[in-house]
């Protein structure tokens, strides 16, 4: 049975009257790495904010290593929160910097210069200690701000955003830093992002909110290949979506009747939705589905091609560069039968 | 083109000796043996060697002085806790009280001067070092705020949040990180205070009592008889004082610009 770090129980959050977080509850296990993923203004921030301190919940209790941590002042709390843009103090050296927590904390002198030490060496910024914030870069910074929570041993460490003031290569490169460093530590490591590609290669589960709710919790694999909603599919990766009504174990949708697993009743409503990198394209007549090359969009390893297909635009994903395709060319698209997610429609009732 | 530049030059010229010409001529006369200001007679240092024997304008000078810090001292400090105060906290009319600040910045001097003269009178305090203080403190609260909310407006409010997420009370946070953050402003706000206080003359005519005389109130008070040498040689004095205080400051701000 793994340990629950932090417990978010029936945890609402309001602003006036607007409900920012609706009655989430949610567990977090000890030395694990959860992302928080949703787009902007969702409320994963709140959850952050709330989990650290800086925010009270409007009702609902927030647990700690079990305790019940809801009224404890943010400076009480073992728990440090990395900033979107370091927030790291601008006239003191990396290493004051670094052993602010532990000043705070009355720690030895001896014993801070010490652990000053290790956490320089463990993100590998030996020399840097007597420089200012500003002579160092923005990865720099980011590690300087990371080890400046770790330094406290918290049981969590709360990331807001961290990588997002950062070019895509440098953030690349520190996604997989921090996955290493999360794991060589294994502290809990709850990480808020709106950007799917930094969730599904870093997290052990990721959380998807929409509109204050967890529209759906589970590892990377479960939350792209089976999607609870229309929602998740899209917001994780690419989806392309039909809608249509099953009959014998066929979707009868407006393009085509798509085969599917027996699994449906007949007559219930539902959306289909297939992955670009399942979809298969063919010049030969072997489904129903057909339609016409709209788009081909060359990405270095694999090539986006848009196919149209009535009024709809379906993508699709083949590696490397072959031009195979001419722009008006009739293609078939087929896909496994079980690489189709089937979801039953949420307006069913309509 | 070369045309051009020749104007260009002679117009700096032109500026800078309207700017610096009279305080050139006041270090000149400084060393005039002639105790009239219209003509250059000969060099002497005499008039230094009188200044330390003209027991009214040392006194006036240490007036000035210390009036001039002691108001720094406490306008700035209250005057950073103000303006952190005003960013910081939501409070009632806070904005009327954000625009009453610029009041004592734009009225006339003179208004400030009597309705401070009427409210000691009202108070029945004796007018001296204390009241002109007071005064003096008043009227430079403004701009150390003013000073001193411009780089708060620039600070990261995260790292606030950062101090308290590392366990800093709010105490700490401000003395630990808030102030040195800030400093610039404060100093700058505190300079600005300084010299305000230094060279005012119309708030401290009325504020000022008898065996509280400052310097300009004294320079101002003699020249119905004509400014002797001698303070023209206090002046030199104070302007080397300046010199050197601007120039420790510019090679400070010079090596943190480089550092940014």
């Amino acid at each position: 049975m793994k340990k629950v770090i932090v417990k978010l129980e029936d945890f609402t959050k309001k602003y006036g009257e607007k409900e920012i977080i609706k009655n989430i509850n949610l567990e977090v296990y000890e030395g694990e790495f959860i992302t928080l993923l949703g787009s902007s203004g969702c409320g994963k921030t709140t959850i952050l904010r709330s989990i650290s301190g800086m925010d009270r919940p409007t009702s609902g209790k927030v647990y700690l290593d079990g305790e019940d941590v809801t009224d404890v002042d943010p400076t009480k709390r073992q728990v440090n929160t990395i900033f979107q843009n370091y927030a790291l103090f601008p006239l003191m050296t990396i290493e004051k910097n670094i052993e602010f927590g532990l000043k705070m904390k009355k720690v030895p002198k001896q014993e801070r210069k010490k652990r000053v030490k290790e956490m320089i060496e463990l993100v590998h910024l030996e020399g840097y200690e007597k420089r200012k914030p500003k002579e160092l870069s923005g990865g720099e910074q980011q590690r300087v701000s990371i080890v400046r929570g770790l330094i406290n041993n918290p049981k969590v460490l709360l990331l807001d955003e961290p990588l997002s003031a950062l070019d895509l290569k440098l953030r690349k490169k520190m996604q997989i830093e921090l996955k290493q460093l999360q794991k060589k530590l294994g502290i809990t490591f709850i990480y808020v992002t709106h950007d799917q590609d930094e969730a599904l290669s870093m997290s052990d589960r990721i959380a998807v909110i929409k509109d204050g709710k967890i529209e759906q919790i589970g590892t990377p694999v479960e939350v792209y290949e089976k999607p609870k909603s229309i929602y998740v599919a899209d917001f994780l990766g690419e989806a392309n979506i039909f809608k249509g009504i099953i009959k014998d174990d066929t979707c009868i949708c407006e393009e085509a009747n798509i085969k599917i697993m027996p699994k449906f009743k007949n007559d219930t409503k539902v959306d289909l939705i297939v992955r670009p990198e399942n979809v298969k394209l063919s010049k030969e007549k072997n489904s129903d589905l057909v339609g016409t090359i709209y788009e081909q969009i060359y990405d270095g390893a694999f090539t986006k091609i848009l196919i149209k297909v009535n009024k709809k635009i379906i993508k699709a994903i083949i590696s490397g560069n072959d031009k195979i395709y001419k722009k008006n060319d009739e293609v078939y698209l087929t896909w496994d039968v079980e690489d189709a997610i089937i979801l039953e429609s949420e307006n069913n009732e309509k | 083109m070369k045309n051009n530049k020749i104007i260009d030059n002679l117009c700096i010229f032109l500026v800078f000796s309207f700017l610096f010409l009279p305080i050139l001529v006041i270090i000149l006369f400084s060393f005039n043996t002639s105790s009239l200001n219209i003509v250059f007679e000969g060099f002497t240092f005499d008039w230094y060697k009188e200044l330390f024997n003209n027991k009214t304008l040392l006194e006036a000078l240490y007036n000035t002085l210390i009036v001039a810090f002691v108001s720094t001292i406490i306008s700035t400090i209250i005057g950073t806790i103000s303006a952190y105060a005003l960013k910081k906290y939501n409070f009632p009319f806070k904005n009327i009280i954000l625009e009453l600040l610029y009041i004592p910045i734009v009225i006339p001097e003179i208004v400030l001067g009597i309705s401070l003269l009427a409210i000691y009178t009202l108070f029945k305090l004796e007018l001296g070092l204390f009241t002109l203080i007071l005064a003096h403190i008043c009227f430079s609260i403004p701009f150390v705020i003013i000073n001193v909310r411009s780089v708060l407006d620039n600070m990261d409010p995260n790292i606030e949040k950062a101090a308290s997420d590392l366990g800093a009370s709010k105490l700490k946070t401000f003395f630990y990180v808030v102030i040195p953050t800030i400093l610039p402003g404060i100093l700058s706000g505190a300079q600005l205070a300084l010299t305000l206080s230094l060279d005012d003359v119309v708030i401290s005519y009325f504020t000022a009592g008898p065996g509280s005389n400052t310097l300009p109130l004294h320079v101002y008070s003699i020249i119905k008889t004509g400014v002797t040498p001698d303070v023209n040689a206090l002046i030199t004095i104070m302007l080397l004082f300046v010199f050197v205080i601007l120039t420790i400051s510019t090679i400070i701000n010079l090596k943190r610009l480089r550092r940014m």
